[in-house]
C-alpha cells in the first residue's frame, strides 16, 4: 500500500518561513488529486496549526501522512504546553502577543477552525513538555 | 467529454528561439520546457499571461491576434476600445479623439468597453448584497487570473464572480445597437476588441464561463496605436464622437479601478501574476474571511500594463489617473447608482456555462499511482543538486523530478548528475586500466 509521508520542522518565531509547510502540503495534495472540498479544509487547518507552532510553541514539527483512508496531520512541539485546553479551544481565546496581533493573528480562531474542518481532531498537552495535535480528513 | 485542443494566443517563433532559460524560469504555471534547443509550451498549463513575452530577449514569444486588415472580412466592423487604449496617449484632452480616430482607420462604429464596465459595475455591486456569497467574491475580469485559478486554485472556482466581463457585454450591446440603427444582419457585423493582452484573445476563441464569445476578434493595442497615433495627434474630433462612460468605467484600465466602484470599503486589489498567486494562497487558507471582493490583475498596474500595450505601465497609469480626474471634474457620476435598471435587464449579464477546474498539477487520476509517483519524486529530488539551474530543460529540480515521473524526461538530462556519473566512470576506467589484462600477463 502506498503512502505519502512528509515531515516539516517548524521554528518558533520564524515569520519569514511561516506558511511554507502548509503551502507545500497544499501543493502535494493538489498533485495527488485530492478533491477541492477536502483540500480547502486541510489548507485551513494546516495553516492554522503551522502558525500556532510559530507563534505559540518553542518549536516543533508538522507531519503529513496520506494513505487510502485520508489525510493525517500531526503537530508536535517541545513546549511550553497549554495549561487549560478547554479554554484554549474556545473561540476568541488567545494569548498571542502584540507582535503577532499586529500581523493579523490572535483572533483565537485557530484551534476552533481546526476542529471544525477536520473529521477527527485530538489535542493533548502537558505544561513544560509540549502539545500534540492530530487531525484526520477523510478522502471521500 | 471530447478532447478539444485548447486555443492559445501565446506562441513560439521556432526560428527566433535560442533555447535559453529566461521564459522557463518566469512561467507562473511551469508551463514551459526547453528541449532540442528550443522552448516548448505545455498547452494545458499555459494561462496566456504573457510573462514569457515580456522576458524573452529574442522576441521569440509571439501573440496570435487578428490584424486591422481582418476587419474587412465583414461588411461592417465595430471597434471595442479597452479603456487602457486611452492610457496610451499623454495629455489626452478628449476621448473623442480616440473614438473618431478609430473610425478614421476603418471601423464603421465604436463602442467603449468602459461603458460596459459601468453596467457590469452595477451588476457586481447588486450581486454583493447577497449575504450568502462566498467570501471573497473574486473578480472575473482578468481571464489570466481566472485561468490561474482553474489550474492552481480549483477549490476557489466557487468564489469567482459569474458576471460576464465588460468586453463581452460591450460586444453584445454594440452589435445589437448597430443592427437596430442600420437594419443590417448581425452576422454582417464584425465586433473587434482592441486588446492589451493575449489572454483576452484566448478568452474570445476559448471562452471561460460562456458557450460562445460575442466578440469576433481581437486586434493588438500596439497595432491600433500605430495606426491611430497620427489621428489622435491632430486633436480633432472629426467624427464628433464623445466618451459616454463614467470616470469609474475608464478607471477599470488600472488595477483597483473595478474594486473602487463595486466595493470600495471591503476589497483588495492585487496586480502582477506572482503577487496574485501569493494572495490566492492566503485566500485558500481562509486568511481573508472578512474580505468581500478580490480583484486580481495579472499585469503590473492592471490592464495598462498588458503585454500588448505601447506605453510604459507607470506612465499609462498616470495618464488614466489624469483622464479620470478630468472626466470627474466635468461629470461626477457613479454607475452603481446611475445605470438604469432597464439597461440591466435588457442584456444578458451572467455567464451561461460553468467554469471547470483544470487540475493539470495532478500526477495521476488514480490516487494510489499518484502517491507512488510522489514517492519516486521525493527520491529523485534527494539525488538532484538543488541548483534550479534550468539546464535540464525544467524550471527547477523539483519540476525536473516531476517531469521524470511523468515520463517527459530522463535523469541524464541533468548535467550535474551526468558529470557525477562520468567521474565515477572515469575512476572505474582508471582502475580498470591499472589491472593487467590476460594478454599482458601472457607476455
Ligand atoms: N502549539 C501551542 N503551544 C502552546 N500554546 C498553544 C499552542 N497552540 C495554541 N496555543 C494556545 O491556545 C490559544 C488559542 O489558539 P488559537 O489558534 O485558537 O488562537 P490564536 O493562535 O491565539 O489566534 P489565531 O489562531 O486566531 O490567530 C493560543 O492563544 C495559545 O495560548
Ligand atoms: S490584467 Fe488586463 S491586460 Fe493583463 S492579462 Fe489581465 S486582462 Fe489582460
Ligand atoms: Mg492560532
Amino acid at each position: 500500500m502506498s503512502m505519502v509521508h512528509q515531515v516539516y520542522p517548524v521554528a518558533a518565531d520564524d515569520f519569514t518561513r511561516a506558511g511554507e509547510a502548509s503551502a507545500d502540503i497544499k501543493r502535494r495534495l493538489k498533485q495527488l488529486g485530492v478533491s477541492s472540498a477536502v483540500l480547502r479544509r486541510v489548507a485551513v487547518a494546516s495553516y492554522e496549526v503551522e502558525l500556532n507552532l510559530v507563534i505559540h510553541s518553542d518549536g516543533g514539527e508538522l507531519t503529513l501522512n496520506v494513505d487510502q483512508d485520508g489525510v493525517h496531520l500531526i503537530s508536535k512541539d517541545v513546549g511550553p504546553g497549554i495549561p487549560d485546553i478547554d479554554q484554549a479551544m474556545r473561540e476568541g481565546y488567545s494569548t498571542a502577543n502584540e507582535e503577532a496581533r499586529s500581523m493579523g493573528f490572535g483572533a483565537g480562531m485557530g484551534l476552533p477552525n481546526m476542529k471544525r474542518n477536520a473529521d477527527q481532531f485530538a489535542i493533548e498537552s502537558q505544561v513544560g513538555k509540549g502539545t500534540t495535535i492530530e487531525m484526520t480528513f477523510k478522502l471521500a | 467529454m471530447s478532447e478539444v485542443k485548447r486555443f492559445h494566443s501565446v506562441r513560439l517563433d521556432k526560428d527566433l528561439c535560442k533555447g535559453c532559460t529566461n521564459c522557463l524560469m518566469h512561467c507562473p504555471t511551469e508551463a514551459i520546457r526547453v528541449h532540442d534547443g528550443r522552448a516548448h509550451i505545455i498547452d494545458e498549463r499555459c494561462i496566456d499571461c504573457g510573462e514569457c513575452i515580456r522576458v524573452c530577449g529574442y522576441h521569440a514569444k509571439i501573440v496570435e491576434t487578428d490584424s486591422l486588415s481582418d476587419i474587412k472580412k465583414f461588411k461592417y466592423s465595430i471597434a471595442l476600445p479597452a479603456p487602457s487604449l486611452y492610457a496610451q496617449f499623454r495629455n489626452l484632452k478628449d476621448i473623442g479623439y480616440v473614438l473618431s480616430g478609430l473610425k478614421k482607420i476603418g471601423f464603421d462604429d465604436v463602442f467603449e468597453v468602459a461603458r460596459a464596465a459601468d453596467i457590469v459595475s452595477r451588476a457586481i455591486h447588486e450581486k454583493l448584497r447577497d449575504p450568502n456569497l462566498p467570501k471573497p467574491l473574486i473578480s472575473s475580469a482578468c481571464p489570466t487570473v481566472v485561468r490561474l485559478i482553474q489550474v492552481r486554485f480549483p477549490d476557489l472556482i466557487p468564489n469567482i464572480c459569474d458576471i460576464r466581463q465588460p468586453m463581452e457585454v460591450a460586444a453584445d450591446i454594440a452589435r445589437k445597437e448597430f443592427c437596430q440603427k442600420t437594419g443590417c444582419a448581425p452576422e454582417d457585423v464584425g465586433v473587434f476588441f482592441i486588446t492589451p493582452c493575449p489572454a483576452k484573445m484566448t478568452a474570445i476563441r476559448s471562452p471561460i464561463g460562456q458557450q460562445k464569445s460575442c466578440v469576433d476578434g481581437a486586434i493588438s493595442m500596439m497595432e491600433i496605436y500605430r495606426a491611430l497615433r497620427p489621428y489622435v495627434a491632430k486633436m480633432q474630433n472629426e467624427e464628433d464622437l464623445h466618451g459616454e462612460s463614467s470616470h469609474y468605467g475608464v478607471g477599470w484600465a488600472s488595477s483597483n479601478g473595478e474594486s473602487k466602484v463595486v466595493c470600495p470599503d471591503d476589497s483588495l486589489s492585487v496586480d502582477g501574476i506572482h503577487n496574485c498567486i501569493r494572495v490566492l494562497e492566503e485566500i485558500e487558507n481562509d486568511k481573508f474571511s472578512d474580505l468581500v471582493f478580490f480583484e486580481g490583475n495579472a499585469c503590473v498596474g492592471g490592464c495598462v500594463g498588458g503585454p500588448l500595450v505601447y506605453e510604459n505601465n507607470y506612465v499609462a497609469k498616470n495618464n488614466i489617473r489624469k483622464l479620470v480626474s478630468a472626466i470627474k471634474a466635468k461629470e461626477n457620476i457613479n454607475p452603481v447608482e446611475s445605470v438604469p435598471v432597464s439597461v440591466m435587464n435588457k442584456y444578458p449579464l451572467y455567464m451561461d456555462a460553468p467554469i471547470e477546474p483544470n487540475p493539470v498539477m495532478k500526477l495521476d487520476d488514480d490516487i494510489q499511482v499518484a502517491m507512488q509517483k510522489m514517492e519516486r519524486m521525493n527520491q529523485l529530488i534527494d539525488e538532484l543538486p538543488g541548483y534550479d539551474c534550468g539546464s535540464c530543460g525544467s524550471p527547477t529540480c523539483r519540476a525536473f523530478a516531476e517531469d521524470i515521473v511523468r515520463g517527459y524526461f530522463t535523469e541524464t538530462a541533468c548535467i550535474h548528475k551526468l558529470r557525477k556519473q562520468l567521474k565515477v566512470m572515469a575512476q572505474q576506467m582508471v582502475d580498470l586500466a591499472k589491472t593487467s589484462s590476460y594478454e599482458e600477463k601472457k607476455e
